[in-house]
């Protein structure tokens, strides 16, 4: 046989792979190239508020284990992703977050008696005990609520990012996913309009190498989620995401060439998701103990802290105080929080539609009476 | 007065929202430059721009998805799924999403997204070009599903759909598309969802049903009359919520129901208003509730015609009904 069209196949295979932006150094330097050149008073407040997401995570991981919330999805060890993403957003800016995305969220102004009312589902919940904990939102800051379907959100912000386009405001939405959710058809759909249609939106995608159990060298043959944005006719990036600065320099400059009319960003943020899936996973059936320990090595937010100290900004004592400050606050708002009543039968039937349907009319006169 | 088919309506209805409110975008696969498959955009891209008359990839996902973040940012999408058979690859867009959205944010994020879809058969489209998936939406709380039957009713439900606060599901039967013309109300007269039309009065039987099936009602209901009974036909317009109020005031009156549709029969919406009918107006029955509906199968293509049902079908229940 002549001309094996098979090798003529292979001969035309090449792999792409793309370059880890690393901002912060061995030596706790930072590379000029990706230095965001922040204030002292920002580096300071993005380090607070990374030890204020991992105390909030750590006191609801708590609150799950002694059956006081039902729920939760913590994200230790992508601190610094989801900080340094969150500080690049704006007023008039959108997110379409996933369950993991709270530290995003907290930054765009998301209140923290919210979120934690949202733990509870009780009155002190805005979005009146609808959801399991993690599934938030509020409008007033554009931080639209969120779904367990995974990346059901990624075409949504698309279209609210052309809704912002058509309307020429000099916003952007950022949608976050994690690397299981590169695989859905969502992001594929959402990726090739954002494309197609130049729409002003950042997919911040936290590849945190696990989709619950499932291992990212499983989840894709590409080299990266980075790489795919290649296809769809706009760049991705590829960044180190336990590098609080790396990842802020890398999004806000997506943000500011979106708001500018310059379309659509994929910035895929490398980090590794140190606790479980959830509270209902077992990470030890899957991963070895040798394998969280080097990316424990990695901390996001001991490596800032650093970086910060060799500049002379943070000391051990500092650390500290800023570490108990945000325990404190934790457990004051979550006090406030727990003792609200439930959530009133009869608002079972509300909100389905605009308005109470006689069909739900009816069914709410089953409700009557059945509160506590 | 003007007198349009129902496609025309349709048509005439977008051209009428778009000119009224500039929040309003249409998008979906072929309706710009091509004016749709059924030309039910034609002139639209044209008069409104290719920024508010949205060619789309093919992906009903991505389709539903962005109409839903635009509805969230504030626009009001009208999006066009080309047939109500490729609705699927939305099914989660619609039924977790879209449906969903105002339930789980406490109202501060609703989608008041309204889709497009033309739906049913009698247009030799076979399996795929002909369904009517009605029931899976109105199975799923949160959603309005409308499907007119004149062109008076596409025009004006329509323009109420693009003004619902709820995301509605507008199915067109397509069969009825260039089939059927009437007289439509120009200028601004919405027709209120959630409200069925009396088509023919009559007092010995309710035949309730919706869509493409109207027409064969009406058939169904002039040869009985010619037979001595009664037939009140009544088109629901709106599936769900429905006007419950119009199925037991007819019913207390008639004592007898007979509810048609073309989709399948077993968990069709029919299965539903009969058992609305004997829960509500048990008492006032003089028979059974009767169900005309399409076969449990998938669409056939060569069987068509035998497959959806017809007046003499429609008749023998009729009968069977108040023979009973």
């Amino acid at each position: 046989m002549e001309g094996n069209p098979g090798e003529e196949l292979h001969g035309t295979e090449a792999v792409l792979e793309l370059p880890l932006l690393v901002a912060l150094r061995e030596d706790h330097s930072i590379d000029p190239s990706l230095d965001p050149g922040l204030s002292q008073e920002d580096l300071l407040f993005l380090y607070s508020s990374m030890q204020r997401l991992r105390a909030l995570d750590e006191k609801a991981i708590a609150l799950q284990r002694s059956g006081r919330i039902g729920f939760y999805t913590p994200s230790f060890g992508q601190e610094a992703a989801e900080i340094g993403a969150g500080f690049a957003l704006r007023e008039g800016d959108w997110i379409f977050p996933s369950y993991r995305d709270h530290g995003m969220a907290l930054m765009r102004g998301y209140p923290l008696e919210a979120l934690v009312g949202q733990l509870f589902g009780n009155r002190s919940d805005a979005t009146r005990g609808r959801q399991m904990p993690n599934h938030w939102c509020d409008r007033s800051v554009r931080v639209v609520s969120v779904s367990s379907p995974v990346a059901t959100q990624l075409p949504q912000a698309v279209g609210a990012a052309y809704a912002v386009k058509l309307r020429g405001e000099k916003a952007a939405v950022i949608v976050g996913f994690g690397d299981g959710g590169s695989s859905t058809e969502a992001f594929h759909a959402a990726m090739n309009f954002a494309g197609v249609y130049g729409a002003p939106v950042v997919f911040f995608c936290c590849n945190n190498q696990y989709a619950i159990s499932v291992p990212f060298s499983k989840q894709t043959a590409s080299s990266s989620v980075a790489v795919k944005a290649v296809a769809y006719g706009f760049p991705g990036v590829r960044v180190d995401g336990n590098d609080l600065l790396a990842v802020h320099h890398v999004v806000r400059e997506a943000l500011e060439k979106a708001r500018a009319g310059g379309g659509p960003t994929l910035v895929e943020a490398v980090t590794y998701r140190m606790g479980p899936h959830s509270t209902s996973d077992d990470p030890t059936r899957y991963r070895t103990e040798e394998e969280v320990a080097s990316w424990a090595k990695r901390d996001p937010i001991l490596r800032f802290a650093r970086h910060l100290m060799a500049r002379g900004i943070l000391d051990e004592a500092e650390a500290d105080r800023i570490a108990a400050e945000a325990r404190e606050e934790i457990n004051r708002v979550v006090k406030e929080c727990e003792g609200a009543p439930p959530v009133p039968p009869e608002s079972m039937v509300e909100d389905v539609y605009a308005e109470l349907p006689w069909h739900l009319a009816e069914q709410r006169k089953l409700l009557a009476g059945k509160g506590d | 007065m003007a007198v349009m088919t129902l496609v025309q309506a349709v048509r005439d209805a977008l051209a009428f929202e778009m000119e009224r409110n500039p929040a309003l975008v249409l998008l979906g696969e072929d309706i710009g430059q091509n004016g749709g498959v059924f030309r039910a955009t034609e002139g639209l891209w044209e008069r409104f721009g290719p920024e508010r008359v949205l060619d789309t990839p093919l992906a009903e996902s991505g389709i539903v998805g962005m109409a839903i973040g635009m509805a969230l940012a504030g626009l009001r999408p009208v999006a066009e799924i080309e047939f109500a058979d490729f609705i699927y690859p939305a099914f989660d867009q619609i039924v977790s999403e879209m449906s969903k959205l105002r339930y789980r944010s406490a109202g501060q994020f609703p989608a008041p997204v309204v889709l497009r879809a033309p739906s049913g058969g009698g247009i030799k489209g076979g399996i795929y070009h002909s369904q009517s998936p009605e029931a899976y939406f109105v199975h799923t709380a949160g959603l309005v599903v409308v499907i007119p039957s004149t062109p008076a009713d596409a025009r004006g439900l329509l323009l109420s759909a693009m003004r619902s606060p709820d995301p509605v599901i507008f199915f067109e039967p397509k069969a009825l598309y260039r089939t059927v013309k009437g007289e439509v109300p120009e200028g601004d007269h919405p027709v209120p969802l959630g409200t069925a039309r009396i088509v023919r009065e009559g007092k010995d039987l309710s035949l309730l049903t919706y869509g493409a099936m109207v027409p064969v009602a009406s058939l169904a209901a002039a040869e009985a009359e010619a037979e001595g009974i009664g037939v009140e036909v009544i088109d629901m317009r709106t599936l769900w919520p429905l006007d419950i109020e119009a199925v037991t005031g007819s019913v207390a009156k008639t004592g007898r129901a007979v509810v048609l549709h073309e989709a399948p029969k077993s968990c069709g919406f029919g299965a539903e208003l009969a058992a609305l009918i004997q829960e509500k107006v048990f008492l006032h029955l003089k028979a059974p509730v009767a169900r005309v509906a399409g076969f449990d199968t998938p669409f056939p293509y060569a069987l068509e015609k035998l497959y959806l049902p017809d007046p003499g079908l429609v008749l023998d229940s009729i009968r069977f009904t108040v023979n009973f």
